[in-house]
């Protein structure tokens, strides 16, 4: 599963840092606890949990009926009674029958009791598309958490990311929907558990430094504009690549920076365009760099379409030739 | 399997007698209905083997599930309806729907869109226990209608749990909607045993909504088929709902991307194995001498004829034009979706060129 490299440093999947990262929680404190469908002895669909119900017992790892109103409920109530649930979503599709304990109980009970309550409640829910999968479990609903106020949400790009990010969640007295880039969980790539803190401190990050345009997106979508970045250079242009990492908070100010430098950005989703994370995005951003803009922002992503059947999603999905038309679009003007 | 279980045919394949359920078959109707089992089997066979050859994305295997869904669906008439949820094949083609509708679902070239009118057969549903409402709503449309035709909803052990099943009993209960809840109790909710789910046996929860339940054995084809024409009668004299709990068994995986060896141990496979709904069938067929080698083998015949077709179908299914991604999203045009189509196509016009 890891091996070892230099440093403290262990090479690793995304998957594998979550797992590492959920072992971390349990350990370091005993109000930690795991909810979920089949997250105990199968370890999880994906087997993100793999092994944690053996090491730690079904008192913290809990296979829970299958009920995700049910789940996040109990977790408001457990949270309520001082634990820190963290609570396994199977697929992005799966989470809405628990959106109204969601939207209307978990965001907004702090604020209602004047911040005598906090929800330390993580939801973790696989998401995104491109693994060929049959209905409801290829979606991308961040902004349906974003725009509500209340939640912190997340999503990592990386297993180092994924490591340290988890465990900002799970420290966090806020309710965090922490969107894990399913497709990309395969991924590999170092990760030092044994660092007392994370490598990169948390906020957008520039993956990579360019300056004829800035390339913004977040969990799946990194790699996409990475590979997109590179292609772009041997064609002449230099891409700056931010990683934004939080979708709630949004970093506007690396963001503001980095356009600052580049004069032109594209932000690129899977989820879909209209009324997209890029809106609100594209909106701050001309806001405040107004005057340094060269083109206008575009956006990449999702169209106003419900998600296809997996034989279409690639025309569906934002990959390399979207991104690069985007910003061919973006320079040219 | 405990007493309140009805069951009129033994694993031995010897018929018993129940104080309140009985079935009058034919000879003809028990090879018809042996046939459609086998069928079945093999087309949910041909299912696994297409997805291993990678040319399904998922399969769900109803192996072991036979004569609980045969059962059921050879007691609804023409004009009653079935509300499934994705595991419902034998289902699917008992009320007449090509089985190659469900495979293009299965092979991600369409979300299984077949007319759900033309054979009363209603949609896949792939989010737990979502249809049971939707079930119960359109019973009570044809209640509201003055239709006497019923509804029956299927859903798994697991999604007894969901908060939308128990809501669809108590919409049925409080308007006496002519439907009837068919739960397939396989044991299983992918790696959570029915334990997990409830902690009363499922038949039992009718109970506290205000209507009768009743567990049958789910690999007894007769009985099963007694029991379901038993609550659609009752559905259809305006006398409201029942909960069908069919106790069977999920003999094979999930769907192929599960590995079910990480949560059960083959002892209770293979006890369930004893307990196959065909060989059952098949052993007083032949001890009644109502069916010889000659049909068997005549039926194995028709099930490769099945396979065939289907797997050659599949094979030579496409892959929809993008257009499939813009029909449709809205009944009536649509500027943003017209807009977005527009764009999309000169982009690919563009790309052409380029070539
Ligand atoms: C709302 C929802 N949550 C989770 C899932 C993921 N999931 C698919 S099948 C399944 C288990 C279903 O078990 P059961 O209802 O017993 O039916 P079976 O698959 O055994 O036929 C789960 C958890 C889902 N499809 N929908």
């Amino acid at each position: 599963m890891t091996t070892a490299t230099t440093a403290g440093a262990e090479r690793m999947t995304l998957l594998s840092a979550l797992n590492v990262s959920l072992r971390t929680a349990l350990a370091e404190d005993p109000r930690t606890l795991l909810m979920g469908e089949d997250i105990g002895r199968l370890g999880g669909v994906f087997r993100v949990t793999d092994g944690l119900q053996k090491d730690f017992g079904d008192e913290r790892v809990m296979d829970t009926p299958l009920a995700e109103s049910g789940i996040v409920g109990t977790a408001i109530g457990l949270a309520l009674s001082g634990f820190r649930p963290v609570v396994e979503i199977q697929f992005d599709g799966f989470v809405f029958p628990a959106y109204d304990q969601i939207v209307t109980q978990l965001a907004k009970m702090h604020a209602r009791s004047r911040g005598r309550v906090r929800l330390p409640v993580v939801i973790r829910i696989p998401y995104g598309g491109a693994i060929g999968a049959v209905e409801h479990h290829s979606e991308s609903p961040e902004t349906l958490f974003a725009h509500v106020a209340g939640l912190r949400v997340m999503s990592p790009s990386n297993p180092s990311d994924a490591y340290w990010m988890l465990q900002e969640a799970v420290r966090s007295d806020d309710p965090v929907i922490f969107l894990e880039p399913k497709r990309r969980y395969y991924d590999t790539g170092e990760v030092d558990v044994r660092a007392t803190a994370r490598p990169h401190p948390q906020g957008a990050r520039v993956v990579r430094a360019g300056s004829d345009l800035t390339l913004a997106a977040y969990g799946p979508m990194v790699a996409t504009c990475l590979d997109a970045a590179a292609a772009a250079s041997e064609e002449g242009h230099d891409l700056e690549v931010v990683d934004l990492r939080s979708i709630s908070p949004i970093d506007f100010d690396t963001l503001v920076r980095s356009v600052g430098r580049t004069g032109r950005l594209v932000i690129a989703h899977e989820a879909p365009v209209f009324f997209g994370a890029g809106a609100e995005i594209a909106a701050r951003v001309t806001e405040r760099c107004f005057y340094q803009l060269e083109a206008p922002v575009l956006r990449v992503g999702g169209f106003h379409s419900p998600y296809p059947p997996s034989r279409l999603e690639d025309a569906y999905l934002p990959g390399l030739d979207r991104v690069l038309d985007a910003v061919d679009r973006a320079l040219a003007a | 399997m405990s007493d309140d279980t009805v069951r009129l045919l033994t694993p031995e394949g010897v018929r018993v007698e129940h104080p309140e359920y009985a079935l009058d078959a034919t000879p003809e109707e028990l090879r018809s209905l042996y046939r459609d089992m086998a069928l079945a089997r093999r087309f949910d066979a041909e299912g696994v083997t297409l997805q291993r050859q990678g040319e399904l994305g998922l399969w769900p295997s109803l192996l072991g599930q036979e004569a609980a869904q045969v059962g059921s669906v050879r007691a609804l008439r023409d004009d009653d309806h079935a509300f499934p949820s994705y595991r419902e094949h034998a289902v699917a083609m008992g009320r007449g729907l090509d089985p190659l509708a469900l495979m293009r679902l299965f092979r991600g070239v369409d979300n299984g869109d077949w007319d759900p009118e033309e054979h009363h057969f209603h949609l896949y549903t792939l989010v737990i226990g979502s249809q049971t409402l939707h079930a119960t709503g359109y019973a009570m449309g044809l209640a509201k209608k003055g239709a006497e035709s019923a509804v029956v909803g299927y859903f798994g052990d697991g999604a007894t749990a969901q908060g939308d099943v128990s809501e669809a009993f108590n919409f049925a209960a409080v308007y006496g909607a002519p439907v009837v809840f068919f739960c397939q109790n396989n044991q299983w909710a992918i790696s959570e045993s029915n334990e997990r789910q409830s902690r009363v046996p499922l038949y039992r929860r009718a109970q506290g909504f205000g209507f009768p339940g009743v567990r049958v054995d789910g690999n007894d084809v007769l009985a099963t088929l007694a029991v379901t024409r038993r609550a659609l009668e009752r559905a259809r004299q305006g006398e409201g709902p029942t909960l069908i709990e069919a106790f069977t068994y999920r003999m094979g995986a999930h769907t192929t991307s599960d590995d079910p060896t990480r949560y059960r141990d083959t002892a209770e496979v293979e006890s369930w194995r004893a307990k196959d709904p065909l060989l059952r069938l098949e052993r007083l067929l032949r001890a009644e001498g109502s069916a010889d080698d000659a049909f068997f083998a005549e039926t194995e015949a028709a099930g490769e004829v099945l396979a065939t077709r289907v797997r050659t179908a599949v094979r030579a299914l496409s892959v929809p034009g993008t257009d499939h991604l813009f029909d449709h999203v809205y009944a009536e045009s649509h500027a943003l979706v017209d807009e977005e189509r527009a764009a999309f196509d000169v982009y690919q016009a563009s790309f052409v060129q380029e070539v």
